[in-house]
């Protein structure tokens, strides 16, 4: 039996609304008792010297390339990554081989991740093999537990097809999530069109292949009232039609990668592939675009599009490296650093992006921090200064920009499904 | 003879003009070397030249390869097409095996835009980027220059106009850098999709009327309208294209005065310029190959024997 007692913990829980310093006493997946001077015998005693207890932390973008790619990262790595990270949970991208298209994909993943600390829960392909022409069985992909829809990596592009998901995926209370990118404005791009594209002459992805998607997207949101997410937001343009969608009412959510609020394409100078993603890192006043939609709500979530790849897959010429950067275990310090430090957001605010919102975009149990409610807990230091050092992370791969910098906030672990992971 | 601040010649950005004036002026005495009877000099003898081709070349590998004999170094061509990277073997192995057998100096030709860059900061040889994708051909541009000082007596204050598809050229990208170090005014003229996005922020004019570019101009460096890539994506057709932006004989006659006029090569005659253009009073495209073995040779002399 596991039992604990987290001694001096400063709770904040935007659901309860809770804000204090307390004990936590935690026995297997409940908390106990939450109060002052908590004694419990047989219980371990952790001090958290006043250091942040605030609900499970919710990843509701990863990539843990399982099954078909486990060189990159596996469930199990990718939990731990998750865990290192400050999450209780992660919602994994179906580009994987097979794509997770069918329900004994779905159950796959599940039983990889049974019995580890973090919850892990499958995004399914809205299509057949993320091929965009014909839709997945969405039915039979719920049954099985998917959390939501998504060609990730892909866009939804043939309007047929879209308003087919859209209009379809209406009878489930998950979300249709689109990678938002013209094919015909994207093909061959390796970084955002602007004047460093321009002097780098490397391919150019215009701001307008995010753009043109997400405005045609919300007209046929709104057209059949359909249940709208969109993934890994980087531009003003895109911003701004979210947030007129959202005023007219319409049922549109969105997130944003930290890298989009913390870097610029004035980054890709070095050719360093580490700042190769997709979307691609775009100019300063989109960066402030991204802060400045999560502080309105125009972005309801923070997702870190974590995705690894192995250091030879990257190894390689700017415009032949694979899109895409590791993201879970900086995830909190660069929000913390970005838009904490910044007075963006406040901290019950940045939790309801990390947590609270993502769990219920994709209709997961909301979680409080009372006695009697399932311990689903992140632990964070939000003063501690600390370094990056990829060759300290749980991922498979090394795939940060970050490596080096400095930033202050760190989680230091989780508890979740009677599983205590805690840096000591 | 001083010697560069630069270790590689990666491209002609941020290249100090101190640099870019000592490669010209060193040109010179390579220039009489080529005229002598015994076109030879033992500058870079025991030095190994490695000449990485992973793109078709035909007039810049020969080039290289002439001024590198020419300085009694020796050369050893790779071409990608028979070479371990049909093998599936990445650039840094390819780059590392070759600089195992003990290269002084790397001279590349890579599809891929910082394809230099990347392999410099993980190997210990020098590199001479001979075109890296759409973003540098720093000896072209060299040649250019050189070219251009001779007829005119200096850079300073000319006005210089790039026409073609300046989106996908290295050669507008490296001459835009060198140009304006050397204090020249530069613009580009041609069809809005072929214009890179903001370029204006590198301090060019941008034309879209070739008229008006050639009446800026005291010279004109006319691109190659690419044929083997799909012109059709960014313009309508090769007959429009010459209508409307092809450097011809009518309209320099317009002009009423002398202008110079430069072409990279190959030339697609009668598309982005006319024959009695480029065969014309006016043409310095046959010296502009001349200086080019003459400029690599003093590129060649001067980050090889550059100290560290």
């Amino acid at each position: 039996m596991a039992s604990f007692v987290f001694k001096n913990a400063h709770i904040v829980d935007p659901v309860t609304g809770l804000d204090a310093v307390k004990d936590v006493h935690v026995i297997d997946e409940h908390i106990e008792n939450i109060g002052e001077n908590i004694s419990a015998s047989g219980a371990e005693e952790i001090d958290l010297g006043g250091a942040h207890v605030v609900p499970g932390l919710c990843d509701m973008h990863v990539h843990f390339r399982e099954p078909g790619f486990e060189h990159k990262e596996d469930i199990r790595s990718g939990a731990a990554s998750a865990a290192a990270g400050g999450f209780t949970a992660a919602a994994c991208m179906p580009n994987t081989d097979p794509v997770i298209d069918t329900a004994s994909v779905v159950s796959f993943i599940y039983d990889k991740a049974r019995g580890l600390a973090v919850d892990v829960y499958p995004i399914a392909a809205i299509t057949k093999g993320r091929k965009g022409e014909a839709i997945a069985p969405m039915v039979e992909l719920r049954e099985a537990g998917a959390v939501g829809f998504s060609d990730d990596g892909s866009p939804v592009y043939n309007t047929k097809i879209l308003r087919t998901a859209l209009e379809y995926g209406s009878m489930f209370n998950v979300p249709i999530i689109q990678h938002a990118e013209d094919p015909h404005l994207f093909t061959g791009g390796a970084m955002n069109e602007s004047i460093v594209s321009t002097e780098l002459g490397l391919p150019p992805i215009s701001r307008l292949s995010e753009d043109a998607v997400v405005m045609r997207d919300i007209m046929f949101t709104e057209y059949v009232n359909g249940r709208y997410h969109l993934a890994h937001m980087s531009t003003s343009g895109s911003a701004e039609a979210v947030r007129g969608a959202k005023a007219r009412g319409l049922n549109v959510t969105s997130e944003v990668a930290p890298h989009h609020f913390s870097l610029t394409d004035e980054e890709v100078r070095s050719y360093d592939t580490n700042v190769k993603m997709n979307p691609p890192l775009r100019r300063m006043e989109d960066v402030i675009a991204m802060k400045e939609a999560l502080k309105d709500g125009t972005a309801d979530a923070i997702a870190t599009d974590h995705a690894p790849h192995a250091g030879f897959e990257k190894e390689v010429e700017f415009t032949y490296a694979p899109f895409g950067i590791i993201g879970l275990e900086t995830a909190v310090g660069l929000s913390i650093t970005e838009l904490l430090l910044e007075n963006w957001l406040t901290l019950p605010q940045l939790i309801e992006k990390l947590s609270t919102n993502p769990r219920r975009i994709l209709g997961l149990p909301e979680i409080r921090i009372e006695a009697g409610a399932k311990a689903n807990l992140s632990f964070l230091d939000i003063a501690r200064q600390w370094t990056v050092d990829v060759n300290t992370f749980k991922s498979k791969s090394r795939n940060s920009p970050y490596n080096g910098r400095t930033l202050t906030g760190k989680a230091l672990g989780i508890y979740n499904n009677g599983q205590l992971i805690l840096e000591r | 003879m001083s010697s560069l601040s630069i270790q590689h010649l990666l491209g002609l950005q941020n290249v100090p003009k101190e640099d870019i004036t000592l490669i010209l002026d060193s040109t010179d005495s390579f220039l009489e070397i080529l005229d002598r009877p015994i076109k030879k000099v033992p500058t870079l003898q025991g030095k190994t030249v490695v000449n990485l081709f992973f793109e078709n070349s035909t007039r810049t590998r020969i080039s290289f390869e002439l001024a590198e004999r020419r300085l009694s170094a020796d050369v050893v061509n790779f071409a990608a097409a028979s070479s371990s990277v049909k093998k599936g073997e990445t650039l840094l192995d390819t780059a590392r095996n070759i600089e195992a057998m003990k290269v002084d100096i790397v001279v590349m030709r890579h599809s891929a835009a910082g394809a230099g860059h990347f392999l410099s900061e993980r190997c210990t040889s020098k590199f001479i980027n001979a075109g890296d994708g759409a973003h540098e051909h720093p000896t072209q541009a060299l040649l250019d220059m050189c070219t251009i000082r001779q007829k005119h007596g200096t850079l300073e204050g000319l006005n210089v106009s790039i026409i073609g598809d300046i989106a996908h050229s290295r050669v507008a990208r490296s001459n835009i850098y060198g140009l304006l170090s050397m204090g020249a005014n530069v613009a580009v003229c041609g069809p809005p999709s072929m214009i890179p996005y903001d370029l204006e922020q590198l301090g060019v004019r941008v034309f879209s009327d070739v008229d008006a570019a050639l009446d800026f101009s005291d010279v004109i460096n006319v691109l190659r309208i690419q044929l083997e890539r799909d012109a059709g994506a960014d313009f309508p057709s090769l007959r429009e294209y010459h209508n409307a932006f092809g450097v011809t004989r009518r309209r320099l006659d317009k002009l009423g005065r002398e202008i110079t006029v430069l072409h990279p090569g190959p030339i697609n005659r009668g598309v982005e310029i006319e024959s009695e253009v480029a065969d014309g009073p006016y043409s310095v495209i046959l010296p502009q190959v001349t200086n080019g073995v003459a400029i690599r040779m003093a590129v060649l002399y001067l980050i090889g024997t550059r100290a560290e």
